[in-house]
């Protein structure tokens, strides 16, 4: 992590950045937050790298490229497929961006420990990038407790899309590839359900949603200047403020807004206060769209057309799709 | 709030049979909005238009609504009522409560119920509707013919004689297509030839049309009176000023393996070749794929013997932009193949051969000089067997399930022309009916069996079996004897359903033309508008429309070149107003509607904009409102909702949609 904040300083330094997009500690050992740091006294008190540091910065780049100067963006490896989706929707300006590929051994979910049935949690360590990342230490109120590492990440670790940066102008520390579970497996499960099976499941899950919006916020497919759902213009407003509209549709409709350019970042499951595995549709729809179109993963670069809003001989006819169900 | 006005058509018995029209008036005169509502006969007579306009002056409408037939139908025709009423054209709208109501239910209470829903979705519509104001696009005086046969040729020739420019794109080395290749025609026997070059030499010579051979369309771009299109012409590897046509190269071209695609595959031609004697132009195209120097870098032959020095072997692909007006389609057909037809053994003895084939064996240009020959050994048949509908009128999915249309004439002309030559040729043709609608075909297909003595066996052929004494065994029904018959014959001809030539369909995508399952391309109307395609602009000539003669090809290529005529005589068109519309304020210049906008209507470009006080540059996106068909597939793609269609904007989609939920 050092070595991160030397490079910063001296990029500030020499005036070839004039801010750093980093993470800062957060008011807990276990919650990073997403920050700028424009001196060095910044870096030094306040940046953090660690297991914890899952916020993909992609998205803060939108704002930062409006800003004068270059921006010293961190990027982990599945961050740079949302970094490239931007610039393929002309969202964030390259030019404006200095990005350094930080290592990444898998990313943290403290709800995951605390779904252990560790109580009172006052900070963890082995979460450093120095460490072997094998075992955590939890320090709690009523003493240590030992916990995997590999048990307490995200779920989008787990699938990890691998550990090569697809963009960065120079990569730091080092990675590993923490995939160990098959990407559609859970989508699998809830397709074999029955129409009434699936709709009690989602119906369960998405009940519990307080519309805070957070998935929406996070989420570096949802970077429209005004969102539908804030919008006078469309009925869409009015409707999601009636009935349990947001349960049945909300969600559903930022899938279909997303599809195609969301690059299973895994950001709005993170997010979700109440633990909504929001990820699912998204998944639902790259599963099919890799079905239907070959395989396609949104950001792997910065040109080529998503298979859905393109228009190639090979496609597959609408009315194979329909035999295929 | 609009002041509506809703008319609900009977259509004669057409909608008033299943909808309770009286009933629908009911309803709707309650609806909030309706401030007029009356059921009339015939809404699209002049009696049933002026009570439009008398209700638009005493009721002050603002506002229509037709429950009527498809706006393909009348739309039009309210909307011109409305504007003679002093309305917005584009304040009307319909309510089809016939083609998607009436005539698809038979229970009026339900029928009935849906006609009232339609008309509250129009009428949701209508409530949010605005004035709508075309605008004028330019016509480009020039058309262009995809296809040079013989109904690209003709209709290219009727518009060039009107005095417009005409461009014709043939894929092969020269104009000609399918009618090149025949022998001779029914029902009057003339010699294909000598009626079809006199047009091809009239085309190639006229002042008016330019032919592009050996020449394939790459892009188009554009609308009706203005589209854009890239024509490739590939490397003929020949320089076209300097040939003469001597035809030298083709002798001495050692590489002479190549099967003839005008032959039909039944002997071989050079790498370097002119398709036929009168190939137009005279001008021979170097086959790369069979070429000795293309392949070894050795040879070079033929760049020897040129005196006129016309071999480019560095000759590359030509790219032409052109700009027209009208693009006329005129594709024709290729005959299908056999693959799925085992039991007629066309793959395992060449003494069975398809029509067309035959065509060329008759042809004294053809593989054996004209003479009727077993293509196997040479010797002269005793009897041949014709079996028609090979591919056609299929029921299963070997073939094409609809008729096609030639075949019953052609078999009588082959089997009459081969009992006039060799009265000691015996004929039987199999058939399921002898199909002869058109003017002096009954009369020649009964001189095939009065006069010559072809002998028609009702019944299909189950099995064609080659023998050991290299005759061929044909097991058929006999349906009107009602028993299996088995013959010896010495050749069975194939009545080999035809289909459109397989390119039709990627021009089909280019031009975004409709084609059927059977790709064959759309009519807008089957019966009113046959030669024009649903798409603006571009009219359909010959097969590539559906199975037709040759009499019937001229005729429809002659009103294929009218309506474009029609078409390239106006010198503006008005445009669709309906067509999208971006919000810059909640543009994120994303450009995916860029990415899936078939007309290439839409661009970027940076504006600054004011946000509520906020003043920054942005890249946002701009419609071309002449490019745009309004065909609306931007406004899905538009995550941030920001890309509307102007008469179809999402508002009125989802209050269309509300109004069929409530």
């Amino acid at each position: 992590m050092q070595r991160l904040i030397d490079r910063a300083k001296e990029l500030l330094a020499d005036g070839t950045v004039v801010r750093v997009l980093g993470w800062k500690k957060g008011d807990l050992g276990f919650n990073p937050e997403p920050a700028y740091f424009e001196t060095a006294e910044a870096l030094d008190s306040d940046f953090i790298y660690d297991g914890f540091c899952g916020a993909n910065l992609s998205k803060y780049m939108i704002e930062a490229s409006k800003k004068d100067g270059k921006t010293l963006v961190f990027l982990k490896p599945c961050d740079t497929y949302s970094f490239n989706q931007l610039i393929k929707e002309h969202r964030v300006d390259r030019e404006k961006a200095y990005i350094i590929g930080v290592g990444c051994k898998g990313k943290l979910d403290i709800e995951k420990i605390k779904a252990m049935g560790v109580k009172g949690i006052l900070s963890v360590e082995g979460a450093s990038m120095d460490s072997e990342c094998e075992t955590l230490t939890v320090k709690t109120l009523y003493g240590d407790k030992e916990v995997s590492y590999n048990e307490a990440m995200l779920e989008r670790c787990h699938v990890c899309k691998g550990k090569e940066h697809q963009i960065a102008d120079e990569v730091m520390l080092e990675s590993r590839d923490t995939k160990d579970a098959e990407r559609f497996a859970e989508v699998e499960k809830i397709e074999a359900m029955s129409p009434l099976e699936k709709f009690e499941f989602f119906k369960k899950e998405l009940s519990k949603c307080i519309r805070c919006n957070a998935c929406r916020n996070v989420c570096p497919a949802c970077s429209c200047r005004k969102c539908v759902f804030d919008s006078t213009k469309f009925d869409e407003a009015t409707k999601a403020n009636v009935d349990s509209f947001e349960e049945k549709m909300f969600h559903i409709i930022r899938a279909f807004h997303v599809a195609g350019r969301c690059t299973d970042c895994g950001e709005c499951s993170r997010v979700c206060p109440q633990g909504i595995p929001l990820h699912l549709f998204n998944r639902k729809f790259i599963k099919d769209i890799d079905t239907f179109y070959g395989e396609f993963q949104a950001g792997e670069d910065t040109e080529t057309k998503g298979p859905l809003t393109n228009f190639t001989f090979d496609d597959v006819e609408p009315s194979i799709v329909t035999e295929r169900g | 709030m609009q002041r509506i006005g809703v008319f609900v058509c009977h259509c004669g018995s057409n909608i008033a049979a299943t909808v309770d029209v009286k009933k629908v008036v009911e309803i709707i005169s309650q609806e909030p909005g309706v401030a007029h509502c009356e059921d009339y006969q015939y809404m699209c007579s002049e009696a049933g238009q002026a009570k439009i306009l008398e209700a638009v002056k005493e009721k002050n409408l603002s506002g229509i609504v037709v429950c009527s037939c498809s706006p393909r139908m009348h739309e039009g025709t309210f909307r011109k009522a409305a504007e003679r009423a002093g309305l917005n054209p584009y304040m009307v709208e319909i309510a089809n409560i016939r083609e998607h109501c009436s005539w698809i239910h038979k229970d009026m209470e339900e029928a009935t119920e849906k006609a009232v829903i339609l008309a509250r979705a129009a009428i949701a519509k209508v409530n949010l509707n605005a004035p709508l104001y075309p605008g004028e696009s330019r016509v480009t005086k020039r058309a262009l013919v995809i296809g040079g046969g013989i109904a690209g040729i003709q209709t290219a020739l009727d518009i060039a004689d009107a005095g417009y420019e005409v461009d014709i794109v043939e894929k092969t080395p020269s104009i000609g297509g399918r009618m090149s290749q025949l022998d001779k025609t029914f029902p009057t026997l003339d010699c294909s030839a000598c009626i079809l070059t006199p047009k091809m030499v009239e085309a190639a010579a006229h002042e008016k049309i330019t032919i592009y051979t050996y020449s394939e369309v790459d892009k188009v771009t554009g609308f009706v009176g203005d589209f854009t299109v890239d024509i490739r012409k590939k490397a003929r590897s020949i320089d076209m000023d300097k040939c003469t046509g001597c035809g030298v190269c083709q002798e001495k071209c050692p590489s002479k393996k190549t099967p003839s695609e005008f032959n039909r595959g039944l002997n071989t031609r050079s790498a370097i070749y002119t398709p036929f004697a009168q190939a137009i132009p005279n001008v021979p195209v170097i086959d790369r794929e069979a070429c000795i120097k293309f392949k070894t870098g050795k040879c070079g032959l033929c760049e020897k013997v040129c005196q006129a020095g016309a071999i480019n072997y560095e000759q590359t692909d030509e790219i032409v932009t052109e700009k027209y007006g009208a693009i006329v389609v005129a594709t024709g057909f290729d005959t299908i193949k056999l693959d799925n037809y085992d039991e007629y053994a066309y793959n395992q003895s060449p003494d069975v051969i398809t029509s067309l084939e035959l065509e060329r064996v008759m042809n004294a240009a053809g593989p054996t000089k004209g003479h009727l020959e077993r293509l196997s050994d040479g010797k002269h048949p005793e009897h041949i067997v014709f079996v028609q509908c090979v591919g056609s009128r299929c029921n299963d999915n070997r073939g094409k399930s609809y008729c096609s249309k030639i075949c019953c004439m052609y078999t009588a002309k082959h089997a009459m022309l081969i009992r006039d030559k060799y009265p000691d040729v015996k004929v039987t043709v199999f058939y399921i009916d002898v199909r002869t609608p058109g003017k002096n075909f009954d009369e020649f297909y009964r001189r095939a069996v009065e006069e010559y003595g072809v002998n028609y066996i009702k019944g299909q052929v189950g099995k064609v079996a080659p023998q050991s004494d290299g005759s061929l065994l044909v097991q058929a029904s006999d349906l009107l004897d009602n028993k299996q018959i088995k013959l010896k014959a010495d050749m069975v001809v194939l009545a080999t359903a035809i289909e459109p030539d397989p390119s039709v369909r990627r021009i089909a995508t280019m031009l975004t033309a409709s084609i059927d399952t059977n790709n064959f391309l759309t009519e807008s109307h089957a019966k009113l508008r046959p030669v024009e395609s649903p798409t603006a602009g571009i009219f359909l000539s010959g097969v590539c429309q559906g199975p037709k003669d040759i009499p019937e090809t001229v005729a429809q290529a002659g009103a294929a070149a009218v309506k474009a005529i029609g078409l390239l005589a106006k010198d503006k068109l008005l445009t669709n107003p309906c067509t999208a519309k971006s919000d810059e304020l909640l543009c994120n210049g994303c450009s995916v509607c860029a990415n899936v906008c078939p007309y290439g209507a839409i661009s970027y470009e940076v504006v600054q904009v004011n946000d509520h006080g906020i003043r920054e540059d942005r890249r946002v996106a701009r419609v071309n409102n002449a490019l745009c068909q309004g065909c609306g597939a931007c406004t899905v793609a538009c995550p941030s909702g920001a890309m509307d269609l102007q008469g179809f904007s999402n508002r009125q989609i989802i209050a269309e949609v509300d109004a069929i939920c409530r």
